[in-house]
């Protein structure tokens, strides 16, 4: 079935009907998170009772908003700075990674390849337990042995970094490789004719092809990290990121504040993914 | 010349390998070796196969564990039933802004975190919720109706968490699938249902292998909405491996626990490649 | 004799645009039949319409007399060649060619020896069990319309199948095509923008412009009698001269090319009276060329001057001609006796032509 294969107008309705179902079912539960954000209410259920913007900028008891509630813009702090860790680290080792796939023909490159694809087939809280493992009996050897205690190996941002950057960076990968795919090589052996160096004419003229896929794969790592939850879980120290500090409290009972938190995750992470896609458009 | 580019592949091998070795490898061979250790005194361990035998000795266990894989096989397979005519309607029944517009509506639910979906499908579905309130306000029920903590909310739950998984593969290869070829199939007498077996599925093969095993990986491994949604005595299996590590402290038994649930995801991933015929490069690279 | 297909002042209006302006035809049986036109000019919406893949706006499409308006694509008795092919790279050979015979719920028995059958007479016998892709481009072409004649349609429809083959290979296949077509003596409509394979195969050639048809018959009447400027533009190649009409007596006319030439050229019934702007016609090889002017006497039309350029080609070579005065350059195409096969740049020549052969349209009307 394609608009030009004459069908029942009947069927088309109904399957008209359908995708318009579907999209119902994606917005309505991020649309009652954003209502709720703005009920005059200690929770975030009906009856309404009324609009405020209390649960964004009250100050005081019970109310306490968003912008006045320390511990979370601290974990929104923490989330910043791990996502910016984690994208940096994927694109660099990414681009690199593509580079090694689409320019090298060597022996083991198929199982490398593979190998590169595993994160993506293993459960994150897996990859969560196997990091922290291994990092407790590096931790504890050096201690054991040498009466070093390393810091950095105990739950923490440390490894919560690496624990995202472990599967995050495949992500990366394959999207520069998508990219770098669809490059014309003989664009380079264009440049090395015109007089640049190997070296230089990655830098003038394959780098710049590459930059949207560069900034896609950043975004997209960091809106991936920003929102890990199963990996972070595990590795999490006593710096939360959001998602964990938004999960304690919603163990505890949840107000509109989690609401007005998320409207603003909404938000921020629609401007960044636009963003990104204004710039892509823009590139090609 | 040659020793330049020698130089620049083992530039560009060193951060794949030290990545591949230092965070995926050698953590879950580690893994494997403590889950085969067994406690036998204060700082004393012994390799057995101990944490094994408990896991296959103790029925919860093996209940949580095949319950958790069924119902990750049953939230794929519906989602990519509810998946599959969408994506089509995206990628065939329309073209250009409307393509992309609908299109972009699906990916937003999926640049905010697992947490706020999860947190919206509880406001909906509590005892206090949207729907409860709706239903009670218009006199289909009498007291409050609690939707949350049962299977069917967790398997709603986890389904809108991975639609987005499914959707992209899907729409993907079946944008790529030739109006002609479609139509070809008509002009020689295929009707809807024969052009469907015999044309676009096999043609959407690989996507929609794609993207059951992402969404199987994301179902299996996924914490928060068995959790959330699913309350107490949701009996999810990645709960007991959180509960061995940070609750009990028992890393032997966790670490035999992961081992178990990585297996299982290797061999229903596994199956479904040779099933189907994929490769793991084919499909997911 | 009903003729296999009738299209009845067909049209197709899309929300800004007349892709087909009533159109009438009828396709014989047996027999093939070419709709030749730029890219644009609404053949392939015709192609679309009689395979069901659009409606018409108005108008009627018959097939052995039975009218296909309300019968959807895959129930109509013709079969489509389409532009890229569409051959189901998910199947194998023999699965393409057996898929309209599985739905016409055929016992398999039969399917596969018809499927064989098909491959015999294509000449590609024992490929079934290959993969689509493991094909030549040639192969695949004959696959396809294997395909659709192995449901032995009233008609067949090709949508320019030979367009993306490469120049070889494509001469090659003007000839198969015409042999396949006789073997299997079916009605073939072939839709394409290049001339020569329309004019080698066709039995009949539309020649098809702004959604009308232009002209309508064998290639030799479109060729030597093009009935519009735009036919006697598009079809074959041509020297053309707008001028103005100095005199007319019938059908002969005399004429004052803008570039200063005066000129014999035929009106051919056309209404064209002195004053009159008018496009001269002539083909590069109604042009004689001599070394003497005394040679060329019974000519109305004679130029003399020098070679500018040699356009070697085998059989088909040309030369560009300018006359003393300079007044544009002419193309003529030389005699393949080898009489002039030496000739050099810059020789001096004399070249002329009968006014009959000057095809004139009244102006603005050409391609």
């Amino acid at each position: 079935m394609i608009p030009t294969i004459p069908q029942p107008r009947a069927i088309r309705a109904a399957y008209g009907a359908y995708v318009a179902l579907f999209f119902i079912y994606l917005a309505l539960p991020l649309t009652v998170v954003a209502v709720f954000a703005f009920n005059d209410s200690q929770f975030p259920s009906l009856p309404w009772e009324g609009f405020t913007w209390n649960w964004f900028f009250g100050d005081s008891d019970p109310m306490i908003g968003v912008f006045h509630d320390r511990a979370i813009l601290g974990a929104i702090g923490t989330s910043v700075f791990v996502g910016v860790c984690v994208s940096a680290l994927s694109v660099a080792v990414g681009t690199s990674n593509a580079f090694l796939f689409n320019r090298y023909q060597f022996r083991g490159r198929g199982v490398l390849y593979v190998l590169m694809l595993m994160p993506l087939v293993i459960p994150g809280i897996v990859l969560g337990i196997s990091i922290l493992v291994f990092s407790s009996t590096l931790a504890n050897a050096a201690w054991d042995g040498l009466k070093w205690d390393i810091v950095a190996l105990r739950p923490g941002l440390t490894l919560v970094v690496l624990g995202q950057f472990s599967f995050i960076a495949t992500i990366a990968t394959l999207v520069i490789s998508a990219r770098l795919q669809k490059f014309d090589r003989t664009l380079e052996e264009a440049a090395m004719n015109l007089g640049a160096g190997r070296l230089t004419a990655v830098r003038t003229v394959t780098l710049p092809f590459l930059a949207p896929a560069l900034v896609g794969a950043f975004v997209v790592a960091f809106l991936m990290s920003f929102e890990n939850f199963n990996t972070t879980l595990m590795l999490v120290g006593s710096d939360a990121p959001l998602t964990i500090a938004m999960f304690d409290r919603l163990k505890e009972g949840s107000t509109p504040l989690l609401n007005a938190v998320s409207l603003l995750l909404m938000l921020g992470s629609s401007l960044l993914a636009l963003m990104m896609i204004a710039f892509q458009r823009r590139a090609t | 010349m040659r020793a330049q580019a020698k130089l620049g592949f083992i530039l560009l091998l060193m951060p794949l390998l030290l990545w591949l070795t230092a965070l995926i490898v050698i953590p879950h061979v580690d893994m494997f070796l403590i889950s085969l250790r067994e406690r036998v005194g204060v700082g004393e361990y012994a390799t057995s196969t101990a944490n094994y035998r408990t896991f296959l000795n103790e029925p919860l266990y093996l209940m949580t564990f095949a319950r958790t894989a069924i119902m990750a096989v049953a939230a794929t397979f519906i989602t990519l039933l509810i998946a599959f005519p969408v994506s089509y309607y995206i990628a065939k029944m329309v073209k250009g802004r409307t393509q992309s517009a609908l299109f972009l509506m699906c990916l937003v639910p999926f640049w905010v975190s697992e947490l706020v979906r999860t947190f919206g499908w509880m406001i909906l579905l509590r005892e206090t919720g949207v729907f409860s309130s709706l239903l009670q306000w218009s006199g289909l029920v009498s007291g409050p109706v609690e939707m949350l903590y049962n299977d069917a909310a967790i398997m709603v739950g986890l389904v809108y968490t991975s639609m987005l998984f499914m959707v992209v593969p899907l729409v993907t290869t079946l944008e790529s699938l030739d109006d002609s070829v479609i139509e070809a199939g008509y002009d020689l007498g295929g009707s809807g249902p024969s052009i469907l077996r015999e044309i676009i599925i096999p043609h959407a093969t690989p996507g929609i292998v794609s993207g059951s095993i992402v969404v199987f990986m994301l179902s299996l491994g996924n914490y928060l909405t068995p959790t959330m949604l699913g309350g107490k005595d949701s009996l999810w299996f990645t709960e007991l491996i959180y509960s061995q590590f940070i609750v009990r402290f028992n890393w032997e038994l966790g670490a035999a626990f992961g081992f178990m649930l990585l297996i299982l995801s290797s061999v229903i991933v596994w199956a479904m490649l040779r099933l189907t015929g994929q490769t793991l490069e084919k499909t997911m690279g | 004799m009903t003729p296999d297909l009738e299209c009845v002042a067909l049209t197709k209006r899309f929300d800004d645009a007349t892709a087909v302006d009533n159109v009438d035809f009828a396709v014989p049986q047996g027999s093939f039949f070419s709709v030749l036109g730029p890219s644009g000019c609404g053949k392939t919406t015709i192609m679309r319409m009689i395979a069901g893949f659009l409606p018409p706006t108005s108008g009627d499409i018959r097939i052995k007399g039975r009218s296909m308006l309300n019968v959807p694509p895959n129930k109509r008795p013709v079969n489509m060649v389409f532009q890229h092919l569409a051959l189901f790279p998910m199947m194998n050979i023999e699965d393409n060619i057996g898929y309209g015979l599985r739905r016409a719920g055929l016992p398999r028995a039969d399917i596969a020896r018809k499927v064989d059958g098909v491959l015999d007479r294509i000449g590609l016998p024992g490929v079934g069990k290959r993969k689509v892709h493991e094909l030549s481009g040639g192969q695949k072409q004959r696959i396809a319309i294997a395909r659709c004649m192995v449901l032995e349609p009233d008609v067949l429809l090709l949508d320019e199948p030979l367009g993306a083959l490469d120049l070889k290979l494509r001469e090659h296949m003007k000839i198969e095509l015409k042999a396949l077509q006789a073997a299997f003596d079916t009605t073939f409509v072939y839709i394409t923008h290049d001339q020569s394979e329309a004019l080698v195969m066709s039995d009949q050639i539309a020649v098809m412009n702004n959604g009308r048809f232009e002209q309508l018959g064998a290639a030799r009447d479109l060729y030597y009698r093009p009935e519009t400027a735009f036919v006697a533009g598009f079809v074959g190649d041509t020297n053309r001269w707008p001028a103005i009409v100095v005199r007319a007596e019938g059908d002969a006319l005399q004429l004052r090319t803008d570039s200063g030439l005066t000129l014999h050229g035929a009106s051919h019934g056309r209404a064209l009276s002195a004053g009159d702007r008018a496009d001269i016609y002539v083909r590069p090889e109604a042009i004689r060329v001599a070394h003497t002017g005394e040679e060329l006497i019974h000519f109305d039309n004679r130029l003399s001057g020098q070679v500018t350029s040699i356009l070697f080609n085998g059989a088909a070579s040309r030369i560009l001609f300018r006359d003393d005065e300079g007044r544009g350059e002419i193309e003529v195409t030389l005699p393949q006796s080898g009489e002039f096969a030496m000739l050099e740049k810059g020789a001096r020549m004399h070249i002329g032509w009968s006014g009959a052969h000057g095809n004139c349209f009244a102006a603005g009307t050409g391609a």
